[in-house]
């Protein structure tokens, strides 16, 4: 498998000198290894750090600036960052208001996030956790490391910073955080696996007559495999599995995301259906977002993130942004 | 009673091996995490040993226990993923119990071990049977102490029998029962008197040999179970069949303590 990159064991390095370069909006420390705003820390104004392993690109530095997230870790290639990024980046946040912790659950960000957040505390500052854990896929819960967290980590952050900005309190940044990750879900389908450039092979294999139904972002395998159908009948699997679990109606924000290494052209095809799958079940999209905003490499693939709008966060999702990957507004 | 006591030079060379092991297996543990996981364990763990090995060459800690400290706090600080702040963990917890003393008894080195695997018990609430490392780690503390202490692992249906792997002194209740000359092999029970490392080690040795044997077949008992917890628990019954990458590399460290034993 080809790769453009330098040489597996730079990857990440190499990719952040590239997000420097091109994001003078953004302060990347290399010795930290964090993304954080340029300019600082606001006074009053709560910090939102989020973080993971890298190949989910933009995901987290492609959402850091005004607001969203104050700061990213990135870890190594799907591997969670450790604890010294993320106190390196809640100390470079902390305004005074106290710091957020959006964490994906996945046992390695969970452990590495819960031991800086006890470091923080230790040095005096005040942090909260949220943990988004929308992905179906995962059926049993008590059986499990519990649901992965996947596409709905761009609505949380979109829209807690969207509140941060205001000066809001961290509970309730906090709570209106939680709130997004409690009333969306996802369901991912891939139609390749992915090559980490360590490895240089497929993390798993499957044939052109199959898909993997419920992957999450790591390349791992899903819930199950299945033959190909057309991109109607595999979102319809999607939708399903999020109706089943959190009955859609009213309007709701939704988001066909690429995993890397899908065309354009074939997510829209993927929004139209689910376009006509929400219409089906009484549900309107009030609100889309189309395109690669949590990837996994080159994996073929999309997943589908829905979340029920309340007219709080509809607003907090359409006040201004301006990050790598997502502006609007300002 | 004139057992050779451990240093810090000792656990020094513990963690040296146990870095040549992890990378020697390095692409091995990569290709199982592969089949369950996302691919990384090899490289991870091959990162945060080495990084362990050098933080223990410029820091030179005095004790046991501030090198097991030490290359905990380097694991959790450098590998990252899961199983960066477990393993980090482990150690820290183990160094914690070994306390300041410059040298430690092989009974000290089954204290700790068993202080370690709590720890990882506590942050990853894993319990033996979810396919992790604890299925190799929890078997072992327990053959270790159990060798130690001389206990002999009765059978099931034996009369009055302590379970398997229970710490208990010898079948006797006297626990310095003398060496009765059998130094165990692995898998084998191991009798002795409590604390029977001998003047040589030999004692130690045995001990550690059936840990590490008891971790490899904790390991390989992995196969077949269903993953439930870490990012293999996800397949859920798919997970099936294929032996856990963090057993094996728990494995892996605890054979390389029985290495480093067996030429102290």
């Amino acid at each position: 498998m080809k790769k453009l990159i330098n040489g597996a064991g730079s990857v990440v390095a190499d990719a952040l000198r590239g997000i420097a370069a091109a994001h003078p909006g953004l302060r990347v420390d290399a010795e930290n290894r964090i993304v954080v705003r340029a300019g600082g820390p606001s006074p009053g104004k709560v910090g939102l750090v989020s973080g993971g392993g890298s190949g989910h690109e933009p995901l987290h530095a492609g959402f850091v600036g005004y607001g969203m997230l104050d700061a990213a870790c990135p870890g190594e290639v799907f591997t969670s960052p450790v604890p010294d990024q993320v106190i390196a980046a809640s100390a470079a946040v902390h305004g005074g208001a106290g710091v957020l912790h959006v964490v994906k659950n996945y046992t390695g960000d969970v452990l590495n996030f819960q031991l800086a957040a006890e470091l923080c505390a230790e040095e005096g500052m005040e942090v909260t956790s949220v943990l988004v854990d929308d992905d179906v896929a995962v059926r049993d819960s008590l059986h499990t490391a519990g649901r992965r967290g996947t596409g709905a980590t761009v609505f949380v952050e979109k829209i807690a910073g969207a509140l941060a900005e205001t000066g809001a309190p961290l509970a309730e940044v906090a709570r209106v955080a939680r709130e997004v990750n409690t009333r969306s879900r996802s369901f991912g389908v891939a139609l390749s696996a992915c090559t980490t450039p360590a490895s240089g092979k497929p993390t798993f294999e499957l044939s052109e007559a199959e898909v993997e139904l419920g992957i999450g972002i790591h390349g791992e395998p899903g819930r199950a495999r299945a033959p190909m159908r057309d991109a109607r009948e595999l979102t319809g699997v999607a939708l399903d599995a999020i109706h089943e679990d959190l009955p859609l109606s009213g309007d709701v924000l939704v988001m066909v995301n690429g995993m890397g290494g899908t065309p354009l052209i074939e997510l829209y095809v993927a929004f139209a259906e689910v376009a006509g799958h929400l219409a089906e079940r009484g549900a309107r999209v009030a609100r889309s977002l189309v395109g690669d905003y949590v990837t996994s490499l080159d994996m073929q693939g999309f997943s589908v993130t829905v979340c029920l709008l309340t007219d709080e966060l509809t607003r907090l999702w359409d006040a201004p942004v301006e990050t790598p990957a997502l502006r609007w507004g300002r | 009673m004139g057992a050779r006591l451990l240093t810090s030079a000792f656990f020094g060379a513990w963690i040296e091996e146990a870095a040549r092991s992890v990378r020697a297996e390095r692409d091995e543990l990569t290709r199982l995490d592969a089949a369950i996981g996302d691919a990384d364990h090899g490289t991870n763990l091959d990162r945060g040993f080495t990084e362990a090995v050098r933080a223990l060459g410029d820091r030179r800690p005095a004790t046991p226990g501030a090198v097991l400290v030490l290359v905990g706090s380097t694991l959790i600080r450098k590998v990252g993923g899961a199983s960066g702040p477990l393993y980090g963990t482990a150690f820290r917890e183990a160094g914690k119990a070994l306390g300041e003393a410059p040298e430690v008894s092989p009974a000290d080195l089954a204290a700790a071990l068993a202080a370690g695997v709590a720890g990882v018990r506590r942050l990853g609430s894993a319990a033996e049977g979810d396919k992790t490392m604890v299925d190799a780690l929890a078997p072992a503390a327990e053959a270790l102490t159990a060798a130690l202490a001389g206990a002999v692992r009765e059978g099931p249906g034996a009369d009055g029998a302590p379970e398997a792997g229970t710490p208990a002194v010898g079948r006797d209740g006297h626990p310095s029962a003398p060496e009765d000359g059998r130094d165990g092999h692995p898998g084998a029970p191991v009798d002795g008197p409590a604390g029977a490392a001998g003047p040589d080690g030999r004692g130690l040795a045995a001990a550690l040999a059936a840990a590490a044997e008891a971790a490899r077949a904790g390991a390989e008992a992995t196969i077949p179970m269903p993953a439930r917890k870490g990012r293999a628990s996800y397949l859920g019954p798919r997970s099936v069949g294929h032996q856990d990458p963090g057993a094996t590399s728990a494995a892996l460290i605890l054979r390389a303590l029985h290495t480093v034993a067996a030429r102290w």
